[in-house]
């Protein structure tokens, strides 16, 4: 911060400590001609509302007195005063740090054990899965799920359906530098609203849900234009993430409404990326757990 | 009787009766969202009933519709009366009264329909702070004017808190509601970021500070030596108090931004005067209970001196509180779990709606031409149940928050986490079971106060005091 403001933060502060101890320095001091203890000041309002003049209690004057030293104290040990760092050059970001570190002496070598082993072996280490687990429920568990059964718009990870496939490796990489799944709209290119229903209604026939046969057949031509991502038969490609719509397996729901808002508006699914927020070798564990439940199905 | 020779009560009745009104509603707001926390599906699938709007609609109306009404109802009084002299214009506080009741029927539909600034204590869209700042300023015009025209040669203590508390609101609630409009439900701050966030709770501590603190400070330097009948304990702790307070609350916002992206000079800097604030503080509860030394004999018969009295003592608990949870240590811990909750209700509740009660039960008879209220007894009977509700609440929430605290920082012996969100979840059950009593016996207390004034109310005739002439 510039020069003035780092003094025009420590005069205002120190000064208004400085204004409190002179407030009750000089209030506490008897002034001649005025009320003493026990005695009213003369002033009387609404009839029979008066002031006596007690002094300050001792016990009270003290306190502040005590709470101003503390104040001032803290001030010069923490960083408080402008650019002035404090004595003990604390920093919320180095106290994060150390704290990481304390963390990584103490539980590092678990994890580095942990992380030179495969995953498919890492996933029959009953010790190794029930820390994948806890690491899962706290920073998996919000979109996934506690049972990793998923929600609408987040994949189930113990079935055996895999958007980006079911590779150690893969699943590894998704964590690692999270994936983005980007459908744009395509209304317009399938023609329209009318289109549009066609389209989603050979999609619900693909994997033998209610449709109406007669649109499904007009839909099949126009689903030329989403062949380039779901393939042909509409079979997916996880190259891209592009989902089987074969199955009965649905990220947006499987009705016919979902399917045209999908292609109305397209679909955009993030997951972020964990490997700066977890690291390599919690991301290993967690590869391990997640691989194991799909291989327990 | 004649305008000029009596006392405007009519003001001060209309809000007086909207306090108790506004109470009711702002507590049943709050008793079905704790009931919601305990059984989310009351909120039937309606998105105007989700806890998400109800909680905003329930902390406006308990604040704002019934604290302010409490402020608005106890300053026009207490002016008035301790000046001599009438309110300089009728009009313009009828203006205040009306524009008030707007201001927060307006909130109270538009909080449900989802239209909010999301920032916390000023959710309210940009056409409705306009409609605040203009009433809120005619507020400021009728109080002063009247303090300038008083008859009385000083000026009485209650009216430094109330007139600190009207010009500090006034700038807070500017300052914070500068925002671009982009139509009319929807603006955007016009502070960015860390600047927003910090702007943001320079105006929600400060609320607590001056809506919450030295607006109700003014009500207890009048009802407390009225009530007992005793002159007020120092009035040289009055002076000390009164400015270190007002100058000192103004620093201790960056408490509520400890371990966030706020500077970390910014953070120790409102840490160290969230110290200093704890003397101030406690310099209105000793003026108030030493207030009573000689008349402690009334508290065994004057229910109306019981809520005052208690009310000072949960003040001094929560504001000691407050200066202990803004240590960054205990923040650490207390931070974002329901303690602050316990400690937020042991001011309001236990401070800020005591105090109000008992001001309320104080002037109702002088307004409307009583004795004394319809029955003393059933307001003994709202004492205790009030007590016993508000000692459930902070007790149970503060349970909750410590075992939230512990149970989110625990760790395996492999160093991860042992507990997830939705387990320390689970475990809050049986205290949101406690808290939600609790909430209900405070709300039961309102409808027997409501009941009280109502019988008290009925069949009487306006009373407008003359004004003294003598000064």
């Amino acid at each position: 911060m510039s020069n003035f403001l780092h003094w025009f933060i420590i005069i205002i502060s120190v000064g208004s400590f400085l204004g409190c101890v002179w407030l009750i320095w000089w209030s506490s001091r008897p002034r001649p001609g005025e009320a003493s203890s026990g005695e009213e000041t003369g002033h009387t309002w609404d009839g029979d509302l008066a002031e006596y003049n007690n002094p300050l209690p001792r016990w009270w004057l003290w306190m502040f007195y005590l709470s101003i030293v503390i104040g001032l104290g803290y001030m010069v040990f923490y960083p408080a005063l402008g650019n002035f760092a404090g004595t003990s050059k604390w920093t919320q970001v180095k106290q994060y740090e150390e704290e990481m570190q304390r963390a990584d002496e103490k539980y590092g070598a678990l994890f580095k054990q942990y992380a030179q082993q495969p995953i498919p072996q890492l996933a029959g280490d009953t010790a190794a899965m029930k820390t994948g687990q806890r690491l899962f429920i706290n920073h998996c568990s919000t979109c996934h799920g506690s049972d990793a059964g998923g929600a609408t718009g987040f994949p189930s990870l113990k079935d055996r359906d895999w958007l980006y496939g079911s590779s150690p490796e893969t699943i590894k990489a998704s964590i690692l530098n999270g994936r983005n799944g980007v459908m744009p709209p395509f209304a317009a290119a399938v023609g329209g609203e009318q289109g549009v229903d066609e389209v989603a209604n050979y999609v619900m026939s693909l994997s033998g849900a209610p449709h109406d046969a007669g649109k499904a057949l007009a839909g099949k031509a126009k689903f030329a234009v989403c062949a380039g991502c779901h393939g042909p038969e509409g079979k997916g490609n996880q190259a891209i993430g592009a989902p089987n719509l074969t199955d009965d397996i649905w990220l947006y729901r499987g009705s016919i409404g979902a399917v045209k808002k999908a292609i109305n508006e397209g679909r955009n699914g993030v997951m972020p990326a964990q490997l700066e927020y977890l690291g390599e070798q919690k991301v290993h564990l967690l590869a391990a757990y997640i691989y194991s439940l799909s291989q327990a199905q | 009787m004649d305008t000029q020779t009596t006392y405007n009560y009519k003001v001060v009745r209309q809000f007086a009766v909207m306090t108790v009104v506004w109470g009711i509603v702002g507590m049943l707001v709050g008793v079905i969202i704790a009931a919601q926390l305990v059984w989310p599906q009351l909120n039937f699938d309606l998105p105007w009933l989700t806890y998400s709007r109800l909680r905003p609609l329930h902390t406006n109306a308990v604040i704002f519709a019934f604290g302010g009404s409490a402020l608005f109802t106890t300053s026009y009084y207490v002016v008035q009366r301790t000046c001599q002299v009438r309110l300089i214009s009728d009009k313009l506080a009828a203006f205040t009264f009306w524009g008030w009741t707007l201001i927060i029927l307006l909130a109270a539909i538009t909080l449900p329909l989802g239209i909010t600034t999301s920032k916390e204590y000023a959710e309210l869209e940009w056409p409705i702070d306009i409609l605040i700042a203009v009433v809120w300023v005619t507020y400021a015009i009728v109080f002063f004017g009247t303090v300038l025209k008083r008859k009385t040669p000083h000026i009485y203590v209650a009216n430094w808190f109330f007139g600190a508390f009207i010009i500090t609101v006034a700038i807070l609630h500017i300052v914070n509601s500068a925002a671009l409009p982009i139509s009319m439900t929807k603006s955007y701050s016009v502070y960015a970021g860390t600047i927003d966030a910090m702007v943001q709770w320079w105006y929600g501590h400060n609320a607590v500070g001056f809506f919450l603190t030295a607006g109700f400070l003014g009500i207890m330097y009048y009802f407390v030596p009225k009530q007992a009948g005793r002159p007020v304990f120092s009035y040289r702790l009055s002076v000390v108090h009164f400015w270190s307070l007002i100058s000192i609350y103004m620093w201790a916002g960056p408490h509520h931004l400890h371990y966030t992206a706020l500077p970390d000079w910014t953070q120790s800097l409102g840490m160290a005067f969230s110290i200093l604030l704890l003397a101030p503080s406690w310099g209105g509860m000793i003026n108030g209970i030493m207030t009573l030394s000689g008349a402690w004999h009334k508290l065994r018969t004057d229910p109306i001196l019981k809520f005052l009295i208690v009310s000072l003592s949960f003040y001094g608990m929560s504001t000691f509180e407050g200066p202990m949870m803004s240590i960054k240590t205990v923040n650490a811990l207390s931070h974002y779990t329901d303690w602050t909750i316990g400690h937020v209700h042991s001011g309001a509740l236990g401070w800020v709606a005591m105090v109000s009660i008992g001001a309320i039960y104080a002037l109702i008879p002088h307004l409307f031409g009583r004795k004394q209220m319809y029955s003393i007894k059933l307001i003994d009977t709202h004492f205790w149940i009030s007590t016993i509700g508000v000692v459930l609440y902070i007790v149970s929430m503060w349970i909750a928050g410590v075992m939230q605290g512990l149970m989110w920082r625990a760790v395996n012996a492999d160093g991860t986490l042992t507990y997830s969100f939705v387990e320390s979840l689970e475990r809050m059950y049986p205290y949101y079971i406690v808290r939600l009593l609790g909430g209900a016996m405070f709300f039961v207390g309102m409808l027997i106060m409501a009941y009280n004034m109502w019988k008290t109310i009925a069949g009487s005739e306006p009373a407008d005091d003359a004004i003294p002439q003598t000064a």
